[in-house]
């Protein structure tokens, strides 16, 4: 299991001691050309989540490999790079750039952004071109705002992916507690923050029965027990996002409670809880079952740890 | 499970907080162009790396100033930083943190001016004397001290800086303008301090001839900017997280979205 940021969630160049807890950094979306991002106000607090409008601000390719890139390899953690766009040829123009960079580790496709107009309307097909020109690892980072991800996940495997992160935000909306208008300037913005940990666990959970994929769960990660969750739902990889931003040091807090929490529940390896949720609940009332309890999770499960 | 070891780049060559990227200001109208059409951050501009630190801070008092709270804690291991630079404090029950400019910075101590216009803020007022709470700082680039007649132009909230920046410039005269007399009791937290209420605005009592150093609402900036053009402007936008993760608190500076937590807060004409 690797801990993560969830993309733009976290900017490696003015935090680098909060990177450094992490296993592996992933960029804000990188686009074709620079993009300064939506108009202010682009934040707003709700009573269980956080909405965002940004609008993909980000440097545009040309300057973050040039300018970006090198500054983020200082890092000493591996760099993924979520790329975006609004055509098809957006997503290839900007992957096909990473290719000769080997200062990237895989790339995320950001094809789920919440915040701009014109999203891709075929996964499949946005994976399956970008994959015609990398070899890198290639993670799909899905919406759960549809009728059934793991239809899209399954998509993205056809096409190519080789890995899926899940979720990105869902569509919200919040209104001035005096003038009843929309607080963010744009009206509406992606939701993430503890209202997404539901969701997040029933679309890795389906996913996990669809593909074999690995799965990078992301979605209102706060505590360690959350993460945990997510991993037996069955992500193999977990992403910390709006915790950041109230306290740059979540990461090491999370890890450390992961540890306590896997520990407390009889898991020597955050592997070993991948996927629990998906096997037959084993009784504890009655002694037998117990002893068969005790037997899978200090053998069947445990076997790696 | 893997775990790194932090690795510090502190004190490295991405720029430092008096870049003169931070000074260049001279044309934000307050007018942003629509969504998607905005310029895009220059390519290579330098930003601050996170210089603060958190710490779970008690409350050592809960003091009533007109319609504010000014809230003690105790500073433990945290520097007060710069006039003009800001902490992040958690709100009780919030999900995101709030910024708050320093307003006291006695030895040991911190203080906030806190006007409670919104959930966090509130909550925030409602801590009593021991509580502890999550605190993340000094942030963002504060006043420059280095000029030779210093004047603290404020307005309401705006004044909340003032304390700590009058201390730190032995005194300076101040034009704070109030809705009422009732608001304006903050003003005495500031030596030496003019005080108009509406319908005065304080450009109205603007003497000529200083270097302004100004915080308050986005008009009284502008206008206060229109009378003194090279005046040091304390800006303010909602932020979630204070230290350039979120890109929530972008505004304009010289035709561009930046972010006020790392470029500004305070922001001014070049020295």
């Amino acid at each position: 299991m690797r801990l993560l940021n969830a993309s733009g969630c976290l900017d490696a160049l003015t935090a680098p001691d909060a990177v450094g807890q992490l296993d592996t950094y992933v960029t804000k979306t990188v686009t074709p050309l620079p993009r300064g991002g939506n108009s202010p106000v682009r934040i707003a607090e709700t009573e269980v989540g956080m909405l965002n409008a940004i609008g993909l601000a980000n440097p545009g390719i040309d300057a973050f490999v040039a300018d970006h890139l090198p500054r983020l390899a200082g890092l000493g953690v591996p760099v993924w790079v979520s790329v975006g766009g609004f055509s098809m040829d957006d997503y290839v123009l900007v992957s096909a750039r990473l290719e000769g960079c080997d200062e990237v580790a895989a790339l995320e496709l950001n094809l789920s952004c919440p915040n701009v107009d014109e999203v891709p309307e075929n996964v499949g097909e946005v994976v399956a071109a970008v994959r015609a020109v990398t070899a890198k690892p290639l993670y799909a980072k899905l919406s759960p705002a549809v009728s059934d991800v793991s239809e899209t996940a399954c998509a993205a495997e056809s096409a190519g992916a080789d890995g899926l992160s899940l979720i990105n935000t869902i569509r919200g909306l919040a209104l001035d507690e005096r003038t009843l208008r929309p607080l963010l300037a744009r009206g509406v913005g992606g939701l993430s923050g503890p209202a997404l940990r539901p969701i997040a666990l029933a679309a890795v959970y389906a996913c996990r029965r669809a593909t074999d994929l690995p799965i990078v769960g992301m979605g209102g990660v706060a505590t360690g027990r959350d993460a945990v969750e997510l991993l037996a739902a069955g992500a193999n990889d977990v992403a910390i996002g709006t915790a950041f931003f109230s306290d740059p040091g979540a990461a090491t807090r999370i890890r450390s409670e992961l540890t306590a929490e896997l520990a407390a529940l009889g898991f020597a390896n955050p592997d070993n809880a991948v996927g629990v949720a998906h096997e037959p609940e084993v009784s504890t009332l009655n002694r037998e079952s117990r002893v068969e309890l005790k037997k899978y999770l200090h053998t069947t499960a445990n076997m790696e740890g | 499970m893997p775990r790194r070891e932090r690795r510090s780049q502190r004190g490295g060559a991405l720029g430092s907080p008096t870049s003169p990227l931070l000074h260049g200001t001279g044309k934000a109208e307050g007018c942003l162009p629509p969504a998607g059409s905005s310029p895009a951050p220059a390519a290579g501009v330098r930003v601050p790396e996170l210089r603060g630190s958190r710490e779970h801070a008690q409350v050592l008092a809960v003091e009533t100033v007109g319609p504010y709270t000014l809230l003690r804690v105790a500073r433990g291991r945290l520097e007060p930083g710069v006039p003009g630079q800001f902490f992040m404090l958690e709100a009780p029950g919030r999900l995101l943190p709030r910024p708050m400019s320093v307003c006291l910075a006695p030895p040991g101590e911190l203080g906030f001016l806190i006007d409670p216009i919104g959930p966090g803020t509130r909550a925030l007022c409602g801590l009593a004397v021991g509580d502890r709470f999550g605190i993340l700082g000094p942030l963002g680039n504060g006043f420059r001290l280095d000029v030779e007649r210093p004047l603290l132009v404020g307005g309401g909230i705006g004044v909340a800086p003032f304390p700590y920046l009058s201390e730190r410039l032995g005194g300076p005269p101040a034009v704070l303008g109030f809705r009422s007399a009732w608001h304006a009791e903050a003003a005495a937290l500031v030596p030496n301090a003019d005080v108009v209420l509406e319908p005065t605005y304080v450009t109205e009592a603007m003497p000529a001839g200083h270097d302004v150093l100004a915080c308050g609402p986005e008009p009284m900036l502008e206008a206060v900017r229109s009378l003194a053009p090279h005046a040091q402007l304390a800006w303010e936008a909602p932020m979630a997280c204070g230290y350039g993760a979120c890109y929530g608190c972008a505004i304009e500076i010289d035709g561009e979205l930046k972010r006020l937590c790392v470029e500004g807060p305070v922001l001014g004409a070049a020295a």
